[in-house]
């Protein structure tokens, strides 16, 4: 009996839906055991990290490298350096007519002069940013386990920072080696915790600036509570917008978590520079309740007891349920799968590689069509691995940006979207056609386009596809109809 | 709107700026002036070939209109007797589109051979692969990342240059029939950026129709800002003559500035590109041997020979060979330009007014040094018997014996060069004799 439909179709799933679409040979290669292929992946948990390195620094070296920037800069102000530039430190230009051309258009960092002291800081977040995208980038390009980076994409973004914030800049990148990558098979609880207490979190959401108004350092004082990081970890971190929290739970987990901040400046020892730290001073005092619990922990602990309640918390259950069904299946993923989903977690106590067990389990994961639109840095990626460009990695970039994902660029704490709309605007769309053809000229003239897509997409691959791409009029469109079939456009 | 365009960071092409493409018209000039001892004794041929990719019809392009069963095979596709749309005779036999005036003349002029029932060694039906024999030179399908142009440049008599010749390569992709060892330098007009093609569009709009009704929606809605974006007289006649893309409804145009007829932009790119070539090889020093590419004849529904889509491709490749012929000035006298396809379509119409693939089509020489004004066929006839595979035009003549016989007696190409690493394999196709005056 021939296989079904969906049968045939699971190899190609494994890679692209599951995957950041496969390198030349890898559907054949894993044609045998599509679900096996992808389990695989979750056996070395490890291989999710990216080290530290001389170009990739922990984040507390990072502000070390901030605060040695800020000393010289007022060490140069003392004698009178300081210049005009001050306030030139963010300003942009067009890339347009640089050294470049052809270049895509899109906003860059003006380039240092002659490093007027302002820049220091600047600097220090620019190099940051960039060897950080280049080496998520080019693990994008090369890794073995996609699978592995797929679930780091989607928590670094249910977890999003953006680097169009001050020193977030800086920190984006190390944020996800060190809050999201460590986690993404482990406890949902740790990786909260991680996450909350991350510099690069505590400045996107502003906890670094909530004082509590009966507080040593607030008492008499105009500033008070930020609400900011509170409301957020309830509505998008745990229990979800429609978790059963009141205002009243926001205001008081704000209360709870004031004074988590992080060592920065003169003020602070060397070892707490860049790490998390709880000051007192800020703390308000007080026993508070949330979700109907009071807590009267002294210091930190009310805040880290708060975590560890919500990561466990059903509605926390569903919503994340909810969300990884929606990101890996479909924009309407089935009820039973999300109510697997849902138990998985539950019952595993937040356990991530069960959840994501659960998900590459379900038959709901792997009988449909091709449904969601491969987002932009996804689909940027999949086309350098699919036919081997030696784009680098600035340019993979700037791909993504064009269609509208710069990475961690992202304008709300919410994170991108993960609907078909809005990756499907048409502009967008029509930008892509570009890119394929951008694409078809830069594949060797001697690939047979049939053979790459049967090699590209597998034995499932859609029957009009299949025609369109065999009946092309020339090489070059065979390669157009193929990067921009739905076969491509979605998984 | 402004148009993105995207880096490899992989390819590298020689180009030529719009500056230094006026100083060829400038030495062209010059050129005229010089005094004939100059070059006496060194001819200076010139040749171009033009691949019209996609399939060209050959029985809508040179209508056999004398043949008994033309008219019962071709209903609708077929060129009338006489009125609107009638073919413009060539000799009695066959008749030319009507949208080719230009290429009448030329045959009038004994400047241009209209090759029929011709192949190549190819029998199959896919485009690539037919692209591939047309291009490679090889005999049969097979993978070659050199062209027969390009290898026979490297047998060109040096007739006094200190190097080979150099070929010349219009487009942003360089033409697997010039591919190869032999230098080639390539152009891209690039002042309005990458167009979309329109082809690729209309068939990624069918693709979608009847697969994916959200991208069917975004993408004709991102094809309709691109519309509004670049409002135009030129734009709206490429939308107008395309109602395939999308139905979206053509821009009201201002009272005030009704436009000139003007071919859509995919022919206007190819005038143009026809254009370029022509000063390229008329620069002193420039190349001689070029090559060029045209896409978009694969009409399988609604083939509009007479007014419609192949019509209207029909006067764009006519104005571009006017165009060639214009600027090549009184270096037309030295060229040859060989246009060809990879096959042809079917004998009968198919179910939606067009043609599927089929074998047997045409190829046209035509230029200065051309001993033209006539037919060259050997008719097989389109009584069903004598259909190939019941279907196709019979094929009668290979290809190859017009190329070699252009390369040999234009070019200078030895015939033992020919029939080895031009085309392999292909001693037993001689190279005809008299194509060139």
């Amino acid at each position: 009996m021939a296989p079904r439909l969906s049968e045939q179709r699971d190899a190609a799933t494994a890679v692209r839906r599951f995957g950041l679409g496969p390198k030349p040979g890898d559907i054949a290669r894993i044609a045998a055991d599509p679900r096996g292929y992808v389990l695989a992946a979750l056996a070395n948990p490890a291989a999710a990290r990216i080290q530290d390195s001389p170009e990739l620094e922990a984040s507390p070296a990072v502000f070390a490298a901030l605060e040695e920037a800020r000393i010289e800069q007022a060490i140069m102000k003392a004698f009178g350096q300081n210049g005009t530039a001050a306030s030139s430190q963010s300003a942009t230009v067009p890339a347009n007519g640089s050294a470049t051309p052809g270049a895509l258009p899109m906003m860059v960092e003006a380039p240092p002069k002659a490093a007027p002291a302002s820049q220091l800081a600047g600097k220090v977040r620019r190099e940051a940013l960039r060897d950080e995208t280049f080496a998520r980038i080019n693990r994008a390009v090369a890794t073995d386990t996609p699978f592995l980076e797929r679930l780091v994409y989607f928590w670094s973004n249910h977890f999003c920072v953006s680097v169009t914030k001050g020193q977030v800049r800086a920190l984006a990148g190390s944020f996800e080696r060190e809050a999201i990558r460590p986690h993404v098979l482990g406890k949902f609880s740790d990786m909260l915790t991680a996450v909350e207490h991350h510099p690069a979190m505590l400045i996107f959401l502003d906890n670094q600036q909530s004082i509590g108004p009966n507080s040593p350092a607030g008492i008499g004082r105009d500033r008070g509570l930020n609400e900011n990081l509170a409301r957020e970890i309830l509505e998008l971190h745990t229990l979800g917008v429609d978790g059963g929290y009141s205002q009243a739970d926001v205001t008081s987990f704000a209360r709870i978590i004031t004074g988590w901040t992080f060592g920065q400046g003169e003020m602070v020892t060397a070892a707490d520079q860049g790490r998390f730290i709880f000051t007192p001073n800020r703390h308000e005092p007080g026993a508070f309740a949330v979700m109907g619990k009071t807590y009267e922990q002294p210091g930190r602990a009310a805040g880290e007891a708060v975590l560890k309640d919500l990561a466990h918390h059903p509605a926390t259950a569903r919503n994340i349920a909810r969300k990884f069904a929606r990101h890996f299946v479909s924009d309407n993923p089935p009820p039973a799968l999300i109510a697997a989903l849902e138990k998985s977690f539950r019952d595993s106590g937040g356990d991530l590689a069960a959840l994501t067990r659960a998900l590459v389990s379900a038959p709901e994961a792997w009988d449909r069509a091709p449904a969601k639109i491969v987002p932009p840095f996804d689909y940027a990626v999949s086309l350098v691995r699919g036919f081997s460009l030696q784009t680098p990695p600035q340019e993979i970039n700037r791909l993504a940006a064009v269609l509208g994902q710069p990475l961690w660029q992202v304008s709300s704490p919410k994170g991108w979207p993960d609907d078909d709309n809005a990756w499907m605007g048409p502009s967008p769309i029509r930008e892509r056609l570009r890119i394929a053809e951008w694409v078809a000229k830069s594949v060797p003239g001697t690939s047979d386009p049939r053979l790459v897509l049967a090699d590209l997409a597998g034995p499932g691959v859609g029957e009009l596809t299949k025609q369109a791409v065999a009946r092309a009029e020339t090489r070059e469109q065979a390669f157009e109809l193929m990067i921009m079939s739905p076969d491509f456009l979605r998984r | 709107m402004a148009t993105t365009q995207y880096r490899s960071g992989c390819r590298e092409h020689l180009t030529l700026s719009r500056r230094q493409l006026m100083a060829g018209t400038t030495s062209l000039a010059l050129w005229g002036l010089l005094p004939k001892t100059a070059i006496a004794g060194t001819r200076d041929p010139r040749f171009l070939t033009i691949i019209l990719r996609g399939a060209v019809d050959g029985l809508a392009l040179a209508a056999p209109v004398g043949d008994p069963d033309y008219v019962r095979l071709r209903g609708k596709l077929a060129l009338p007797k006489d009125g609107a749309g009638a073919g413009l005779p060539l000799d009695g036999f066959f008749a030319l589109n009507s949208a080719m005036p230009y290429l009448a003349h030329l045959y009038q002029k004994r400047e241009a051979i209209i090759i029929h029932a011709v192949s190549t060694p190819y029998r199959g039906r896919s485009h690539f692969d037919g692209q591939d024999v047309l291009e490679s030179g090889l005999p049969g399908v097979g993978l070659s990342e050199t062209g027969w142009l390009n290898r026979a440049l490297t047998d060109l008599p040096h007739a006094g240059r200190s190097e080979g010749q150099k070929g010349l390569a219009m487009g942003a992709v360089v033409p697997l029939v010039i591919r190869g060892s032999a230098p080639v330098m390539s152009w891209t007009p690039k002042a309005n950026g990458l167009p979309l093609r329109l082809n690729t569009i209309e068939r990624l709009m069918d693709l979608y129709s009847h697969t994916d009704e959200g991208l069917a929606k975004a993408f004709a809605e991102g094809l309709e800002i691109d519309r509004v974006a670049s409002a135009g007289a030129q734009a709206s006649a490429a939308m107008a003559a395309n109602p395939a893309m999308g139905g979206a409804p053509a821009a009201p145009k201002p009272a005030s500035a009704q436009p000139q007829p003007q071919p859509p932009r995919p022919f206007r790119d190819f005038i143009d590109t026809a254009d370029a070539a022509a000063k390229f090889m008329t620069t002193a020093g420039g190349p001689r041997i070029g090559a060029l590419s045209f896409e978009g004849w694969d009409t399988h529904a609604n083939e509009g020979v007479i007014t419609g889509q192949l019509a209207n491709k029909f006067a764009g490749l006519d104005a571009a060979i006017k165009a060639f012929a214009d600027g090549m000035g009184p270096a037309w006298k030295d060229t040859a330009v060989l246009i060809v396809t990879e096959f042809g379509r079917t004998a009968r119409t198919n179910g939606t007014e067009g043609t599927d693939h089929g074998t047997g089509t045409v190829a046209i020489l035509l230029g200065g040094a051309v001993k033209g004004g006539r037919v060259l066929a050997d008719w097989p006839g389109l009584a069903d018997a004598n259909l190939y595979e019941a279907r196709d035009l019979k094929p009668t003549r290979d290809l190859r014996t017009i190329t070699k016989g252009i390369l040999r007696d234009h070019l200078g190409v030895p015939d033992g060069a020919l029939a080895g690493h031009v085309f392999p394999d292909s001693a037993n196709v001689k190279g005809l004799d008299g194509l060139m005056a």
